[in-house]
Parts: structure tokens; C-alpha cells; sequence
């Protein structure tokens, strides 16, 4: 199917849906290229509910790093409609509706993890005590407390991208946008910061959008799973998955997992993803 | 050899072998040998036909030892300039007119002062440059044609002109210095200030930073890297400036003045410890330079 939709067989009305924080509506955005206009997304409609993990998943191309760079207002679409928390993007965005975390760490080099996750804090002009009690709590929630002083590169490329979930999570955002956040990690890291992303979002009940390419961490992290394709980027399938919140990676042993898993497959072979 | 031995020699010839210090040595004894040997083979002319026409009977032996001692030689021997800078460094008063630590000191505040015009003049232009688009395209056309007017040209003109409205001494002087050392700091620092890559800046964006914050909180400590290595050069010729400025207008003090009355006098080894002075002199301003940047860089977490 070419139309973007909510497929609704073998679905469960959600336990709690929330306020929907993110509405997209009839969205395109297409890139002015010397060659030829390239249709980076087309007719996107979606909708993210408040406490979600939804997962963007497809092959280089698809678009999911973009759409999540429109919800941030770091790309502005050509057509349609965009709500964060109910105003524009842009207007989200200067209420620091929320936090993003990129590919790469992206530390500022010349700071301290402390002074790292105070950069925020300082740029909406907190009180020190503030910005100190903030960053302490964040560090420990990532796991890093007795790192406060050193410098990034004395941390380990995990421990880098830990500090910069802390940096996003310090705005206190409702809102966590995270893109590939650990697609330059080795597996055992990933697994690692996979089950540490899970009992984060359990403990602070925030809203996530998550880019990815690996079905495996969609499925065991998701809520909800976004599968989009490629040349134009498009929502091929949307999928809910349920998994017990306080799942462990044990899981992706089971069938229910499997049955996921398997059904992402399905949705991006029917957009194309496997063609050579 | 094992590599016991090898670990085991931490001893004086080890250290020498693996360190700098032997082969900064070797090249320094090739010098001096060469030294000698040029101030005999230039110098002889001169003296084989003073011998000539004075009838002195003289031999190789002969000819050696006055080419190493002569009073106006074409080129003086180490020695020599040795026991100048050792006269004028450090036997005279520094008060006294000819004592080259005076000297140096008239041309390091000339120095000094055009590399801090220099520094506060490169770094403005690099802002207006990095954050106005026109004064991209305007300035930095004329920032670099400034340099390819030859200098030695352009500073008596400076002199000359700043004369007439009542300024002399330092400042004439600095402003040459300045002139030469704006240059390397504004290129270094328009790099500098762009150097933030688009994660960096966008990551800016979604905290709505300010221009001012993303200016103070990113771009300029990601530009202190390429400051440094600007600034290093620019204190170099910022000296170099200032001699210069020294050269055209007979100026009674300074490195430059007496580079200027050896030559009319005919006093080599006068010229060559000046010369000394001012090359130890540039060294010395770019080692603090260097010595701050460590600072600085380690405080901001280089790695050392």
C-alpha cells in the first residue's frame, strides 16, 4: 500500500494513549537538489501519544532522520501539517519542548561531562544550584556518577553517548527524540544501553522517538513501530507492540518477539527495502 | 644487543641517543665547523692583500688566527660574537645606550604592543567576517591584498605619515608590527570561528540558544585551537615588524637601529650579536606563547 495508515488488525486499544504530543498530517518535504528535487517525505500522517516509545525504522534514505529533524524544527516541511504539544515545531522548539540526542555524542570537547549537561541548563539561564542538582541527577540516571570531571574523551564511546542521553534528559523534556543514538556502538554496548534506555523511559514516563535500522532493538525497545521505505520516504506500516514493560533481553527468544520482528520484515519488503 | 640492555639503559649515553639532545648537538657542531671554516675562506682576501701591501710575510697557520680575530670581517667568528654579546649583554648596564638588553627592550615594547593591536584588530575582523556576509565578501579581499605590498616599502610611508601628526617613537613602530601580525590572526581565527561542525551547531538550535551564546559557548573556544597557532606566528613576525620599523627612519634605539649603525659603520660582529639578540628574542616570545597555549589548551581539556 502507497498510503501511509494505521493498520488496525491485531491491535489492542492502547493502555493508556495519552494526549497525542506529536500530530503529522498530510507532510512533505522535498529538498531542492541541483540534479532533481528529491521527495524526502511524502503524505507522512502520524500521530504520537503522550508515554510512547515509537520507533522510526527503513533503510538509508527513508526519510526517518528527517521526519525527526521536522519534529525538532531543524528541517521545515514544504507542505502539511505538524503539532509538537499542540504549536509548531518551531515554537516547541523554543519552549524546549524536548531533547535531542544525536548519532554522534556530539560533547562539546573543551567541557567536562559536567560542564557538557550543564550546556543546556546554562543557555536557558538556570541558577547554579539548579544546573548542579539537575546534572547530578541526570548523571546518576545514566549511570555515570564519579565522572563528573572528566573530559570526553577520557570516556568510552557508550559512556560518551550515555552523557549526552543525560544532557537531553537534563532540559527536562516531555519529549526525548534520540537518532541512531547507539548505531556506532559494538552489539554488547547497544544491548547494554538498550535495557538502560528501557528502565529510563519506565522510570520517567516521557514520550520517545527513537531512529533506527535494526529490527531487533525497534522491537524490544518499541510501543509502536514506524516502518517507512525509500525514493519517496513514506510510512509503509505502523505496528504496536505491547511487550511487557519490564521486559529483558531475554525476550528476543520469544515468539511474540519473533511474530514482530517478523511482521517489520514483512512491512519493509513490501516497501522495497531488500531490492537491490 | 638484547633488549635487556635495551630497556636497562636508562644511562646518560642512552638518553642522549634516543633524546633530541644528541642530534640538536651534532647539527649545531656542523655549524660551528662550517663557521670557522667560511670566516677563514671569506675573510682571507681581505687580509692576504693587506699583507701584500704591507709587506707582512705571513703562512696558512698565520692566516687562521687573524681571519678569527679581525676587527670589520666579512663574517666574524663565533667566538667572536660570543664575546660581543657577552660585552654588550651582559657587562654593560641595561640603562646604558649600549647595552643590548636596552636595545631589545625598546624593540619587545614595540613588539609587544603592535601584536596586541594586531590580536584585537585580527579578531574583530574575523567576527565581522564570520557573522556579516557582506563583510565577508568586502573585507577579506583587501585583508589579503594588505600583504603583498612589500613591508619594507610601506613602512617608512607609515612612518612618515604618523610623524607628521605627531606620533613617533613605539607607536609608528607597533603599527608596522601590527600591519604584518592582524593577518595570520584573521585567517586563523575566520577558520577558528567556523570550525563548529553542523552537529555541534545544530544541537545549538534545539536549546534556541542565542547568537551571542551559540558566539561565546561554541564558537569561540572551538576557534582557541587555531588562535594559538596564529598567534605564534604573528609574535614571530610581529617582531619582525618592528625592526623593520626601526630600519627606515635612523631610529636611535632599538635591535633595528643598531643593525642599521653597524652596517654604516662597518661593524659585522656589532650586527651579527644583534642579530643573535633578536633571533633569541622571537624565540622567547613564541615559547610564552606556546607555554600559554598549553595552559590554556590543558584547562580545556587537551590532551597533553
Amino acid at each position: 500500500m502507497q498510503q501511509a495508515q494505521t493498520t488496525g488488525e491485531s491491535v489492542e486499544p492502547m493502555i493508556d494513549a495519552g494526549k497525542p504530543v506529536v500530530e503529522v498530517n498530510k507532510l512533505n518535504l522535498i529538498f531542492e537538489t541541483p540534479d532533481a528535487p528529491v521527495h524526502a517525505l511524502s503524505d507522512i500522517d502520524l500521530t504520537i501519544n503522550a508515554g510512547e516509545f515509537v520507533s522510526f525504522i527503513g533503510p538509508s534514505g527513508c526519510g526517518k532522520t528527517t521526519l525527526m529533524r521536522v519534529i525538532a524544527d531543524l528541517e521545515a516541511p514544504t507542505s502539511g501539517q505538524i503539532l509538537v504539544n499542540g504549536m509548531t515545531p518551531s515554537e516547541a522548539r523554543e519552549k524546549r519542548a524536548y531533547g535531542y540526542v544525536f548519532q554522534a555524542p556530539a560533547l562539546y570537547p573543551w567541557r567536562t561531562v559536567q560542564k557538557n549537561i550543564m550546556l543546556p541548563l546554562e543557555i536557558m539561564g538556570l541558577s547554579k544550584d539548579e544546573q548542579l542538582a539537575r546534572m547530578n541527577k541526570n548523571l546518576s540516571l545514566v549511570n555515570l556518577e564519579g565522572f563528573e570531571k572528566k573530559f570526553p574523551w577520557q570516556l568510552s564511546g557508550g559512556m560518551q553517548q550515555r552523557v549526552s542521553i543525560a544532557r537531553a534528559l537534563a532540559v527536562e523534556p516531555d519529549l526525548l527524540l534520540m537518532d541512531e543514538p547507539f548505531g556506532a556502538l559494538d552489539e554488547i554496548t547497544r544491548d547494554h544501553l538498550n535495557e538502560q534506555l528501557l528502565r529510563l523511559w519506565d522510570q520517567t514516563g516521557k514520550t520517545v522517538v527513537f531512529v533506527t535500522h535494526s529490527i531487533p532493538e525497534s522491537v524490544f525497545l518499541s510501543s509502536k513501530i514506524v516502518v517507512m521505505s525509500p525514493r519517496p520516504g513514506k510510512i509503509i506500516d505502523i505496528i504496536d507492540c505491547n511487550l511487557p514493560r519490564d521486559r529483558t533481553l531475554d525476550i528476543r527468544e520469544s515468539p511474540e518477539f519473533l511474530e514482530i520482528a517478523h511482521r517489520v520484515r514483512e512491512g519493509l519488503r513490501a516497501g522495497h527495502s531488500y531490492d537491490d | 644487543m638484547t633488549d635487556a640492555t635495551f630497556q636497562n639503559g636508562q644511562g646518560l649515553w642512552t638518553r642522549l641517543y634516543y633524546g633530541k639532545t644528541l642530534p640538536i648537538l651534532t647539527v649545531l657542531a656542523v655549524v660551528i665547523v662550517s663557521w670557522y671554516a667560511g670566516a677563514v675562506y671569506l675573510n682571507s682576501d681581505i687580509l692576504i692583500s693587506t699583507y701584500e701591501r704591507t709587506n707582512v710575510e705571513w703562512d696558512a697557520e698565520k692566516l687562521v688566527t687573524d681571519a678569527w680575530k679581525m676587527d670589520r670581517p666579512i663574517l666574524p667568528a663565533p667566538h667572536q660574537i660570543v664575546a660581543e654579546l657577552n660585552k654588550t649583554v651582559f657587562q654593560k648596564k641595561i640603562t646604558s645606550k649600549r647595552s643590548l638588553v636596552y636595545h631589545a627592550w625598546i624593540t619587545t615594547s614595540a613588539t609587544l604592543l603592535g601584536f596586541a593591536f594586531g590580536g584585537i584588530l585580527g579578531i574583530m575582523l574575523a567576527v565581522g567576517i564570520v557573522h556579516v556576509p557582506t563583510l565577508d565578501r568586502s573585507l577579506m579581499p583587501w585583508v589579503i591584498a594588505s600583504q603583498t605590498i612589500p613591508i619594507l616599502a610601506i613602512a617608512p610611508m607609515i612612518i612618515v605619515v604618523l610623524g607628521n601628526v605627531g606620533l613617533t617613537g613605539t607607536i609608528p613602530k607597533s603599527i608596522i608590527s601590527m600591519y604584518l601580525c592582524f593577518f595570520p590572526i584573521t585567517i586563523g581565527m575566520v577558520k577558528g570561528l567556523r570550525s563548529p561542525d553542523v552537529l555541534q551547531l545544530d544541537l545549538m538550535r534545539t536549546y534556541s540558544a542565542s547568537p551571542a551564546q551559540i558566539f561565546w559557548k561554541l564558537r569561540v573556544p572551538a576557534s582557541v585551537p587555531y588562535l594559538f597557532a596564529s598567534l605564534k606566528v604573528a609574535v614571530a613576525i610581529s617582531l619582525v615588524g618592528a625592526i623593520v620599523g626601526e630600519l627606515p627612519t635612523g631610529a636611535v634605539a632599538g635591535i633595528g637601529a643598531r643593525l642599521l649603525s653597524g652596517s654604516y659603520y662597518g661593524q659585522t660582529i656589532q650586527i651579527w650579536a644583534a642579530l643573535v639578540v633578536a633571533s633569541a628574542l622571537g624565540m622567547l616570545l613564541v615559547y610564552i606563547v606556546s607555554l600559554t597555549e598549553k595552559i590554556v589548551m590543558a584547562r580545556m581539556g587537551g590532551r597533553i
